[in-house]
């Protein structure tokens, strides 16, 4: 019983970390129908920046709580900033363009920015500073569920909460819902559509990069091809819930979670990564729409 | 225009600053500052940005007034290549070149050439998924793989030679390819591209993993090269049999690639490209268009695998990872998707350049990324788009 409870917390907590990265891409998926490649790579981007802050932080004499806060405020505002930038480099200039076309710009997005870490940093794995903070009480439940779980987890549940209240009740996500559900209708009802699909981008970023700083100070380690792998992951996981549907997107986040933990943990954990693009493809295949999407109808 | 590249300038010092001038070592607790790169980016993004909103313009300025049409150069190039005279004597030059380079230059020249020819085959075959039927397969080195393991271990288990697994590891590839192509029949461009990712990336991994099958991350080594009806080869002559035998799978690809363009299938292709829904109410069947596409595809992938098993003498799964895949689309991309001259080309440039240019060997992934991206906004039809055949109407000739 008790490796179960610990399984289900470790899929609890892998599975909060893809649902916030899902969460990017289901609202850009959402909004211009693309599906944004260079996402991984954002949530990279944003560990590594929230590495060197921390780095640069601690030799420089800081400790604690504010390291953490700091490492992550900047891991945010720099990740945000990358995902503006990408969306007006390689995806702004093809919003007429066939379908097939902004998707291989966000391939060759998403290996650029990889090399580029690559080349400004290093191809090693750096370790992980673990800035989160520890909880005594929890010592005796220690076998199931450790400080850094229990913290990513509470992260994971707040920042859910704010996000639907910005999605819902807010101006900006008012604007938002309106251009996912028409893009040319919002327009013409004076919806500054450029800048709704600039924030949908910075939003759906700086979760990336809250993501990354947690599973970083989690796994203690990071190289510049850890997006790939959690991009694709996250992907599986937006599709599983239904692409462009946010409470889909964390849905199918935690079940991926689970369904990795439970796949290793019970049957063998070579395999790790395969449970997770076999669930991909039989989605795909029996669902296209996932768990909560609608199915969309041709039209001529 | 100065004024917004200057912004942009100090927006990308901004950008880069953490990641290029600051690189923390974790272990000696040191940091160390590289100011200088941050002078390389400033100047640089402002470059950069007058030329990008250059090229914009440019463009816009190109699609305003009516169609556009192509530029004079372009149309100029193109009466070159098209007028006989010179085609056909480039052309042979082109081929007696090819056929003399094994004498010409060193047998390390010519391995590489030989590594090119595999990349055009590879190229011509993601052509047919990708350029012709529309279908975005981002696992097409799965295919590939394939064919090698077939051929490596009906090597290792059964002592097959090479000429019997080309033909097997073909078949197997296109077993795949139908294999994949079933279950994706019903989804669109992008989630394909998706479920072909992680296709790809199963094979890798199971292969990675099932160490009694294909004895694991280590790989097989030994493989044995290409034989010439039992004539014993030294390592040179081997070399340079490959990269012939290389050149025949080529042009025969070129052939049937050439072939399948105007045929009727080829057609069904281009037409499930432009608009799907359209193209199965004019009667085109598309689940047999669509698994063709994936089979055809594939069988290339799995003869070129076979061969790169056999001219390396070694594979490991470490070989056929996701980043081949990207390089083989860009090559398809670059080169133009659909157009057969377009791949060759961009095949070539694509593994030639980088191993000339010694150079840009670090930088050879970030600038294949960057062209995949600038292609897209600034040239999607590629170096050498593909011309659709037309048919011109003349009143007075029947």
């Amino acid at each position: 019983m008790e490796y179960f409870l610990e399984l289900f917390v470790g899929g609890l907590t892998r599975g909060s970390i893809y649902a916030l990265i899902a969460l990017g891409y289901t609202m850009v998926y959402g909004i211009i129908e693309l599906i944004n490649f260079a996402h991984g790579e954002i949530y990279m981007i944003g560990a590594f920046t929230a590495l060197i802050v921390a780095s640069v932080l601690t030799l420089s004499g800081f400790s604690g709580v504010s390291v953490l806060i700091l490492a992550a405020v900047f891991a945010v505002v720099y990740a945000s900033a990358y995902g503006f930038t990408v969306e007006k480099i390689a995806y702004k200039p093809l919003r007429q363009a066939p379908r097939l076309s902004p998707l291989i710009s966000a391939i060759g997005m998403s290996i650029f920015l990889q090399n580029y870490v690559l080349l400004a940093q290093t191809s090693d794995f750096l370790p992980f500073p673990n800035l989160l903070p520890q909880f005594d009480f929890l010592a005796p439940y220690a076998a199931v569920i450790g400080s850094t779980e229990l913290f990513i987890i509470a992260t994971t549940a707040v920042v859910m909460v704010l996000l639907t209240v910005l999605i819902k009740f807010t101006r900006m996500g008012k604007a938002m819902r309106a251009t996912a559900q028409d893009r040319t209708m919002a327009m013409l009802t004076g919806v500054n559509v450029n800048r709704v699909i600039s924030n949908t981008f910075i939003l759906g970023s700086a979760l990336a990069a809250l993501g990354g700083v947690l599973i970083a100070s989690h796994t203690g380690r990071i190289n510049f091809y850890i997006g790939f792998l959690a991009g694709i992951k996250a992907f599986t996981a937006a599709v599983l819930g239904g692409i462009g549907s946010i409470p889909g997107a964390v849905l199918g986040g935690l079940l991926l979670g689970w369904t990795e933990s439970f796949a290793t943990g019970y049957v063998s954990s070579d395999y790790e990564d395969v449970f997770a693009f076999l669930l991909l493809v039989l989605v795909l295949i029996f669902r296209p729409a996932g768990l909560l999407g609608r199915t969309p109808t041709g039209k001529v | 225009m100065l004024k917004k590249a200057a912004l942009t300038s100090l927006w990308f010092l901004f950008l880069t600053f953490p990641l290029l001038a600051i690189r923390v070592n974790t272990i000696e607790h040191l940091v160390e500052w590289r100011w200088k790169n941050m002078i390389y980016v400033g100047i640089g993004s402002f470059v950069l940005s007058l030329l990008w909103q250059y090229l914009l313009a440019r463009q816009a300025s190109a699609r305003g007034p009516g169609e556009g049409g192509g530029s004079p150069m372009r149309s100029l190039y193109r009466r070159i290549l098209d007028d006989r005279r010179v085609r056909y004597p480039l052309l042979a030059a082109c081929g007696v070149f090819a056929l003399a380079f094994p004498f010409l230059f060193p047998s390390y020249q010519t391995s590489i050439l030989t590594t090119a020819l595999l990349y055009i085959v590879l190229g011509l075959g993601l052509n047919i998924v990708v350029g012709l039927a529309g279908l975005l397969n981002l696992g097409y080195i799965a295919f590939a793989a394939v064919g090698a393991y077939a051929y490596a271990l009906l090597n290792v288990h059964f002592g097959l030679g090479f000429w019997a697994a080309l033909p097997i590891g073909a078949l197997l590839a296109a077993l795949f390819g139908i294999l994949l192509g079933f279950p994706v029949l019903r989804l669109r461009g992008d989630y394909l591209a998706i479920v072909t990712l992680g296709f790809g990336e199963i094979i890798r991994l199971v292969l990675e993993n099932w160490n009694d099958f294909s004895f694991g991350p280590s790989g097989i080594s030994n493989i044995p090269r290409p034989g010439l009806l039992g004539v014993e080869l030294n390592l040179q002559q081997a070399t340079s049999y490959t990269y012939y035998l290389m050149i025949a799978l080529c042009l025969l690809t070129i052939l049937v690639v050439n072939r399948l363009q105007d045929s009727r299938i080829g057609r069904a292709w281009i037409a499930l490209r432009e608009d799907e829904l359209a193209c199965e109410a004019m009667g085109v069947d598309k689940t047999m268009a669509k698994l063709t596409a994936f089979a055809l595809g594939a069988t290339w992938a799995g003869m070129a695998g076979v061969v790169l098993a056999a001219k390396t003498t070694f594979i490991n799964p470490a070989s056929f990872t996701f980043l081949e895949s990207a390089m083989i689309l860009s090559i398809v991309v670059l080169g133009g998707m659909g157009s057969i001259p377009g791949v060759i080309l961009g095949a070539l440039l694509l593994m030639l350049l980088p191993e000339y240019l010694r150079v840009f060997q670090d930088y050879r992934m970030l600038l294949f990324g960057a062209t995949m991206v600038l292609m897209m906004v600034f040239r999607p039809q590629g170096m050498v788009p593909a011309i659709r055949r037309s048919y011109q109407y003349r009143r007075d000739e029947p």
